[in-house]
């Protein structure tokens, strides 16, 4: 569950990108499809080479709807209502189990290195921790329809 | 046996060069106990685990998260032969220390967080990509005698 304190440290981190949004998306996808080559499946229709502009652009999409769930992280299932949807009924990413892993908590684990990379000392255990429990619950809800 | 690239051995010895097991591995043991605070079930003769600032200034935490970290750099000097280096842990963990496998790739994504914040930019993603591999690679090793 999300403290009040879990909330403070996200809005700071976050805050402490200015600007670079864009560049965090594209960065955290281009990790997610070298770590983990799967993810490209979904991708099929994407030009997948570094630094394309399809990467860029789906990159800023998920990083805006990453912060418009920090705007709204008292309420993270209605925020993410459409998304939802979309990943349950069109998108179909597979959810995993105990084995493979989601490829959402894949997007997230990079999301963290990139993070980490940008802020070094500042990204504390505290705040690892916090952006660690945003991230499962932004992928439990994005989950939640799938059946 | 895994397949290593010579440019995989390459990154790996890289960044392992410049690593403080001492340091490196206290933070990552740390950061498994704060970020899941579950972990701390295997733990409870280790005094005070009540908050991030006692359980980063433990000293037992610190020893032991210095002797996992060396351990796994056993495995660095075995790539090629990584599930025999690991085989008594392995059964070690299974049946006196009662471990659940899923911490080892736990506390694998928090190595490789640990290892971006001390690198910053130089923990390119093909470096990343090398290391998700090891640390997958090791808690493959490390869950295969469980019985």
């Amino acid at each position: 569950m999300l403290t009040a304190e879990d909330k403070k440290l996200i809005q700071q981190v976050w805050g402490k990108m200015g600007g670079a949004e864009e560049e965090v998306g594209a960065e955290t996808l281009w990790r997610m499809f070298t770590a983990y080559p799967p993810t490209k499946t979904y991708f099929p229709h994407f030009d997948l080479s570094q630094g394309s502009d399809q990467i860029r652009g789906h990159g800023k999409k998920v990083v805006a709807a990453l912060g418009t769930a920090i705007k709204n992280m008292d309420n993270l299932s209605q925020a993410l209502s459409e998304l939802s949807n979309l990943h349950a009924y069109n998108l179909r990413v597979d959810p995993g189990g105990s084995n493979p892993r989601f490829a959402l908590q894949l997007l997230a684990q990079c999301l963290q290195v990139v993070l980490a990379v940008r802020l070094g000392k500042e990204y504390t255990p505290e705040v690892h921790s916090a952006v660690d429990k945003f991230m499962s619950a932004v992928a439990a809800v994005l989950a939640e329809k799938y059946r | 046996m895994v397949h290593w690239s010579a440019e995989e051995k390459q990154l790996i010895a890289s960044v392992w060069g410049k690593v403080s097991v001492e340091e490196c591995g206290a933070e990552a043991l740390a950061r498994l106990l704060i970020v899941y605070p579950w972990t701390q079930r295997f733990f409870s003769d280790f005094g005070n685990l009540s908050s991030p600032t006692a359980i980063i200034g433990n000293p037992k935490v610190r020893a032991h998260g210095k002797k996992v970290l060396t351990s796994f750099g056993e495995a660095i000097k075995n790539l090629d032969s990584i599930k025999g280096t690991f085989s008594k842990l392995s059964a070690l963990h299974c049946d006196k220390l009662h471990v659940d496998p899923e911490n080892f790739r736990l506390l694998g994504d928090i190595l490789v967080i640990v290892l971006a914040s001390h690198f910053g930019r130089d923990f390119s993603p093909a470096c990343q990509c090398a290391w998700q591999k090891l640390v997958g690679v090791v808690a493959h090793a490390l869950a295969r005698k469980y019985h």
